[in-house]
């Protein structure tokens, strides 16, 4: 009983990153048919903002040593921060650019990012001694969880609920929705286009700082590589997901967490090094079955 | 003075030109239709004149201010609404969030209620499915919809392309008793693409011919339709 709460945890947990991740590339991709690659060096980039610039082995807190209360808001304030410029410097100038042109300049500017924090830090991972209290551990139904995985399922879960709230209740949630299925109508009807781009370039970059604060606590070390890995599950999460879908980008997500755990318990022992190769088999097998992804949004075929 | 203006208008699709020095004009509170062939170019004059394709040559003006070169949403806040062919309801936003986003540019919350109240009195069945989503609604009510939509916007011109495309004869009777108790109730302008004749010799107005990408013909819609003038140009 405990060792499947412990799984169940797990799972949740993971899925909570790629939820996150692919929720935040899904927004973009709705608004403006971007599937922006840079948006994994968002995430690296709100790590890197906690440290002070060094490539020396020993790694000193920069904001991450403000008080939690500031730091937060701080963080996702980078995040929404460099997401902005980018469209502002890069994507608006493409927008009329047909789709592979803009996913090529994501590349660039991804690639820009990861060498401006090499520059700065070096290659090495370091370490970040962020929150740790909440390593340790609690007791749930005989299961021992560490505090930090159920604050960031359940900072996870907040956010989902916040943002659906904000997608239904509000004016914006309404035209970016509109937007999202069809801009160039939504526009005839006085949406205004950068405006609504912006509000989700700002929103994506603060989900990419969320999982950059939950995976900094969470692995105690900044890696520049750390954003990119999360960028890949996540954007096959929005392709399984139906690109475009939001709610299916965040099930897809948690999907992939759930098979990433499941098969690092049921492999056999030899076979766990594999484990990725299996879970990229069963997103294959997926696709073969459902090529427009698990709930494919109708309106993306039909198009003006 | 003219309320819109479109003056040596050019629009190329590639090296194609779908739309070549068009000139013409309206007076604020008139009636406009515009007909002609397949691919004369119809849709693209409406949709050079809502800023969805550029120009590359000529210039449009609404209530005296230039609007050819700006953006869509621009050329709405100025009192344009378009209802472009083929009907683009927001299919997984309700028929009221469709309504809704029709208004979202307006800031007078009483008479955007008013409004949204004489939309559902007028077309009683989008008030009873007002929090379905619009995907479920056919193809006749999704056109009720997408005209709904662009008046809840509070326009001084509508624009529509093809509006009876598809509807049934009722229907059709219908949308066009609420465009013109619009017409004579708030001087509302209008400008209809319609390939049949058939409304333009009821409604009465003027009327433009276009034929492969130019405006070959204006004059009184009844006039026009009465003479073979009109049967010459369609057919060359
Ligand atoms: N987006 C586009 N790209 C390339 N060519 C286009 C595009 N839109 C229209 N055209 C071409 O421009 C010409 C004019 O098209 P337009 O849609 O304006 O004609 P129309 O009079 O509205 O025709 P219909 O009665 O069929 O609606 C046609 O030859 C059409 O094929
Ligand atoms: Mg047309």
């Amino acid at each position: 009983m405990t060792a499947i709460l412990q799984i169940v945890f797990d799972a949740l947990s993971l899925g909570s990153i790629y939820a996150l991740g692919a929720l935040g590339i899904a927004l973009i991709f709705g608004v403006m048919r971007l599937v922006n690659f840079a948006h994994g060096d968002y995430i690296s980039f709100c790590v890197f903002a906690m440290l002070v610039p060094s490539t020396d082995a020993m790694s000193e807190m920069f904001l991450g040593s403000l008080p939690t209360i500031v730091l937060i808001p701080v963080i996702l304030l980078i995040g929404a921060g460099v997401s902005v410029l980018s469209e502002i410097i890069v994507f608006r100038r493409l927008r009329d650019a047909n789709p592979a042109t803009m996913m090529i300049a994501s590349f660039a500017l991804g690639f820009i990012l990861k060498h401006f924090l090499l520059m700065l830090f070096s290659s090495r991972p370091k370490s970040i001694n962020l929150w740790p209290d909440l390593g340790l551990p609690v007791e749930i139904l005989g299961a021992r969880l560490p505090l930090l995985q159920l604050i960031a399922i359940g900072i996870t879960i907040i956010i989902l609920v916040a943002l659906s709230a904000f997608l239904k209740r509000t004016r914006f949630g309404l035209e970016m929705r509109a937007a999202a299925e069809n801009f160039t109508m939504a526009r005839m009807l006085g949406v205004k286009a950068n405006q609504v781009i912006l509000i989700a370039f700002a929103i994506s970059g603060m989900l990419a700082a969320s999982i950059g604060l939950i995976l900094a606590a969470q692995t105690g070390t900044s890696d520049i590589q750390m954003g990119v890995s999360v960028m890949l599950v996540a954007f096959i999460a929005t392709v399984i997901g139906g690109l475009g879908s939001l709610a299916g980008a965040v099930v897809a997500g948690y999907l992939i967490g759930a098979a990433s755990v499941l098969m690092q318990v049921i492999l056999p022992l030899e076979a766990r090094p594999f484990r990725d190769a299996f879970v990229y088999a069963a997103v294959i097998a997926c696709l073969i079955w459902r090529p427009q992804g698990l709930f494919a949004p109708k309106s993306a075929k039909q198009r003006v | 003075m003219s309320f819109l203006s479109v003056t040596n208008v050019t629009v190329r699709y590639g090296r194609l030109t779908a739309l070549r020095h068009a000139n013409f004009k309206m007076a604020a509170g008139e009636t406009l239709f515009v007909t002609g062939p397949n691919g004369a170019g119809k849709s693209t004059l409406l949709k050079a004149i809502a800023g969805v394709v550029t120009p590359v040559e000529g210039q449009i003006q609404l209530a005296g201010q230039v609007i050819s070169g700006t953006v869509p949403e621009d050329i709405a806040r100025r009192g344009f609404s378009m209802v472009p062919e083929g009907r683009h309801v927001f299919g997984t936003l309700t028929i009221e969030e469709n309504l809704r986003l029709g208004a979202g540019m307006r800031a007078d919350k009483d008479a955007v209620a008013a409004d949204l109240a004489g939309c559902y009195e007028v077309f009683p069945m989008l008030r009873e499915r007002r929090d379905a989503p619009a995907a479920v609604l056919s193809g006749g009510q999704q056109q009720m919809l997408v005209i709904a939509r662009a008046l809840m916007t509070g326009p001084q011109l509508i624009a529509i392309d093809e509006p009876s495309l598809g509807l049934a004869p009722k229907i059709i009777d219908q949308v066009y008793d609420v465009l013109l108790r619009l017409r004579d109730e708030r001087g509302l302008t209008l400008l209809i693409v319609e390939q049949s004749s058939t409304r333009a010799l009821l409604t009465g107005g003027r009327m433009l011919l276009m034929r492969s990408g130019e405006i070959v013909m204006e004059g009184d819609a009844r006039e026009l339709l009465r003479g073979d003038a009109l049967k010459q140009a369609y057919f060359g």
